[in-house]
């Protein structure tokens, strides 16, 4: 063992012993961290299920007014955008800057076309009056409450999820802006590694919202 | 022993000066006294809070005060001392200052990181005394819907904001410390090499990790549907506002473990100093802990015994409960079993030591009352379960963080606080508590509910009883706060081991070096081997 601490580097803080070990660290260090954005989501989770299993027509209902088309869309342009995400790794982990940069700007727009898309279809939901508040109206349905329970729940939902794409966009490009001043070597490129485990996280979490929001009870459509 | 100035010894005291060299500081051990000094005075805040209920409840009718300003002096004594003293104490203190040190590390695996959870910590705090300033909050620190959500005309938000971020200082805490237990032990310290307060940190950042994010959705709901009125907890929409309870339970019970455990952990450590003992059935005690997380998680239902929560559900949640008291007394009884022909000292952190034990005990069996339904349906909401929750907290959790705060400034300051006074103050906590506390458990059990600004004559009594109690554990804890002030200048020159103790972190000089030891030590024995202590042991009498 050293007796001094080491020269600090952006590879090796002088807290780790190698490079190795602080990026053994800064990786479990992420994976504890998405494990408490899973509870986070849980909890929501946890109401939603409940919801469904107690109001299981009305939820029916209001969820078939989504509509699924759009949903499969922007499933596709996430999942697309996770694609790039792994090149972008790739080309950090090959030292190939001028890769990064280029599936970097792409992630970016389209992690920006998803959201794009989810904002026209909260701006429908303004004008169909299924956004929670005095003007809320469902057809179909004289439970009112409970049909708005299932829009706020939605709104909460994918509210909290596009909340977490913008911090994700926003991490990208600071990535970018990091690779563009040369910062990333194919020795050290930590922060890569860890935005694209949070992009992939938040794809995830879509993953599991599209089905539980827009796809069950499809056939009574 | 003399009271000469402070070796010249480059320390992590004296490497930097002025203000930005610890605001910005990235060492655990700076941290951890930026956290000492913030929770200090939230509890000194909290203090205050609790001191206007016990002056209130002087007479049955209550003259002080009106009751609206009571319902908010008790929801801020709940709101500063759970969530911005007990929660972040002994972790963000002695966790983060001994943590490192006790598995040889040079820091923290994220010390910036942990920078960052402190600033988190004073901006939720700044939010919750904001909301006090601006007229207070009076929903109780539970904040049950739909009284927070649609009726209370109090500041709910901004209280529920602090409470948000400031539970983001504890997920980075928790975070923080559980890769650097992964990944940060020197050469040879194995898992069961480790003491035993670094257990019981790693089964607190645990519980830190699941539990605080599910608090954290939580209050956004509750954000949103008192904004928005979007029904998710209102019966008129359709919405449920047990679900609320289930939520916040969820993380609040569990929360009492993040509070307890580490002390847990403290008095481990403060047992086995001061008999000089290996902790008996080191093995059973470092899982205790982690059953103690994992079950915490398990038996949240018994806050919602008389919510209107299925009667099967209540009986699930009661039985899990009682099996909450396994592994809280496999704890109590090896400390004794420690004890037993131990070569014991009686110093002030073994004082307090004793007094946790005690106390928990008595907190931990009336527990199992309140676990019983129908015990419960008798004293639930009355003084009996705020009598059982103060004996866990402030007679388990605040004598434990005394035990640590007395055992550990010597390493913290290299100084030594004086004894005789310690021990004083350390008696008229004991006393002080136990006449605050002891009368509260036959007042609840009378009949006296909680949160109720008025009584019936006949209880006065005891709440006169009461309230001298709090006088006297008033006096307790100022007495510390002017002799810890006193050792720091003219308190005796500790050296590197007063105490003759085993952790790694007593084998480096006091205070110690900016990066914790001269050399990264190599662990060949177990922890508590008192056969390898090297140093001399203070005369302590």
């Amino acid at each position: 063992m050293a007796s001094e601490a080491h020269v600090e580097t952006l590879a090796l803080r002088e807290q780790f012993d190698t490079a190795a070990q602080q990026k053994d660290a800064s990786t479990l260090g992420m994976w504890i961290f998405l494990l408490t954005e899973i509870m986070f989501f849980g909890g929501m989770f946890m109401m939603y299920t409940v919801y469904r299993a107690v109001y299981p027509n009305v939820f029916g209902l209001a969820s078939s007014t989504l509509d699924e088309v759009i949903g499969a869309v922007n499933t596709a342009v996430l999942l697309c955008s996770s694609f790039t995400m792994v090149l972008a790794v790739r080309g950090a982990q090959l030292g190939k800057r001028r890769t990064v940069m280029l599936f970097l700007v792409l992630t970016i727009v389209l992690g920006l076309v998803f959201l794009g898309v989810k904002g026209f279809e909260w701006n429908q939901k303004f004008q169909e009056h299924h956004v929670p508040g005095p003007s809320f109206h469902l057809e179909g349905t004289a439970l009112q409450g409970q049909a708005q329970l299932f829009f706020s729940l939605y709104f909460a939902m994918t509210g909290l999820h596009a909340v977490h794409m913008v911090i994700g966009c926003g991490i990208m490009l600071f990535l970018l802006w990091k690779t563009y001043q040369g910062t990333y070597t194919a020795e050290y490129y930590t922060p890569i590694d860890m935005g694209g485990l949070y992009w992939h996280f938040v794809d995830v979490i879509w993953i599991f919202l599209f089905p539980l929001l827009y796809l069950i009870d499809r056939h009574l459509k | 022993m003399n009271t000469a100035v402070l070796p010249q010894r480059e320390n992590y005291l004296n490497a930097g000066h002025g203000l930005k060299s610890w605001l910005l500081t990235k060492d655990h051990k700076r941290i951890a006294l930026l956290y000492l000094i913030t929770i200090s005075l939230f509890f000194a805040l909290g203090g205050v809070f609790a001191t206007l209920i016990r002056v209130e409840l002087l007479s049955p009718n209550g003259h002080l005060m009106s009751s609206d300003t009571y319902n908010k002096m008790f929801t801020m004594h709940g709101v500063v001392m759970i969530f911005f003293f007990l929660i972040p104490s002994i972790p963000a203190v002695f966790g983060n200052f001994f943590l490192p040190m006790m598995i040889g590390a040079r820091d923290l695996a994220f010390p910036r990181i942990n920078l960052v959870s402190w600033y988190l910590l004073v901006i939720g705090g700044a939010l919750a005394i904001f909301a006090m300033v601006a007229g207070g909050v009076d929903t109780g620190w539970t904040f049950y819907t739909p009284y927070s959500t649609s009726y209370s005309n109090t500041w709910v938000i901004a209280t529920a904001l602090g409470i948000f971020v400031a539970g983001f200082s504890s997920i980075l805490t928790g975070l923080n410390f559980i890769v650097t237990v992964h990944r940060m032990r020197a050469p040879g310290m194995t898992w069961f090499r480790m003491p035993l307060f670094v257990w019981a940190h790693y089964a607190t950042a645990v519980i830190q990790v699941l539990g605080t994010p599910v608090l954290a959705a939580t209050l956004v709901l509750v954000f949103c549907e008192r904004v928005f009125h979007i029904g998710l907890f209102d019966p008129a929409l359709g919405g449920d506002p047990v679900l609320f309870q289930h939520l916040f339970w969820f993380y609040s019970h569990p929360a009492v473990y993040i509070m307890v455990l580490p002390a847990m952990g403290v008095l481990s450590e403060l047992v086995s100093t001061f008999s000089r003992k290996p902790v008996f059935g080191y093995k059973i005690v470092a899982f205790s802990s982690v059953a103690i997380a994992v079950l915490g998680f398990l038996v949240w239902g018994h806050h919602l015994f008389v919510s209107g929560q299925s009667l099967y559900a209540g009986m699930v949640f009661s039985f899990l409960s009682f099996f909450v008291a396994i592994p809280s007394a496999i704890k109590v009884f090896n400390w004794t079993a420690t004890l037993y022909k131990g070569s014991i000292s009686y110093a002030t952190p073994m004082l307090y030591a004793f007094g946790f034990i005690g106390l928990f005990t008595i907190g931990g069996l009336t527990g199992l009352f309140v676990a019983s339904l129908g015990i419960d349906v008798h004293v639930t909401d009355t003084y009996f379960v705020v009598a059982h929750f103060h004996y866990i907290m402030v007679g388990g959790a605040i004598m434990a963080y005394m035990g640590a705060l007395h055992f550990w400034w010597p390493k913290m300051t290299g100084r030594m606080y004086p004894e005789g006074w310690a021990k004083l103050s350390a008696l008229i906590i004991f006393l002080g508590f136990n006449l605050t506390f002891f009368p509260q458990f036959i007042l609840g059990y009378l009949g006296m509910p909680r949160r109720y600004h008025t009584y019936p004559d006949e209880f006065q009594v005891l709440h006169v009883l009461s309230t001298a109690g709090a006088s006297v554990l008033a006096v307790g804890y100022l007495m510390p706060l002017v002799y810890f002030m006193w050792s720091l200048r003219y308190g005796p020159v500790a050296g590197a081991n007063p105490w003759g103790a085993t952790g790694l972190e007593w084998q480096t000089a006091s205070p110690p070096p900016v990066h914790n030891f001269d050399e990264i030590p190599v662990v060949t024995g177990d922890a508590y081997d008192y056969s390898r202590v090297v140093g001399e042991v203070m005369e302590v009498g």
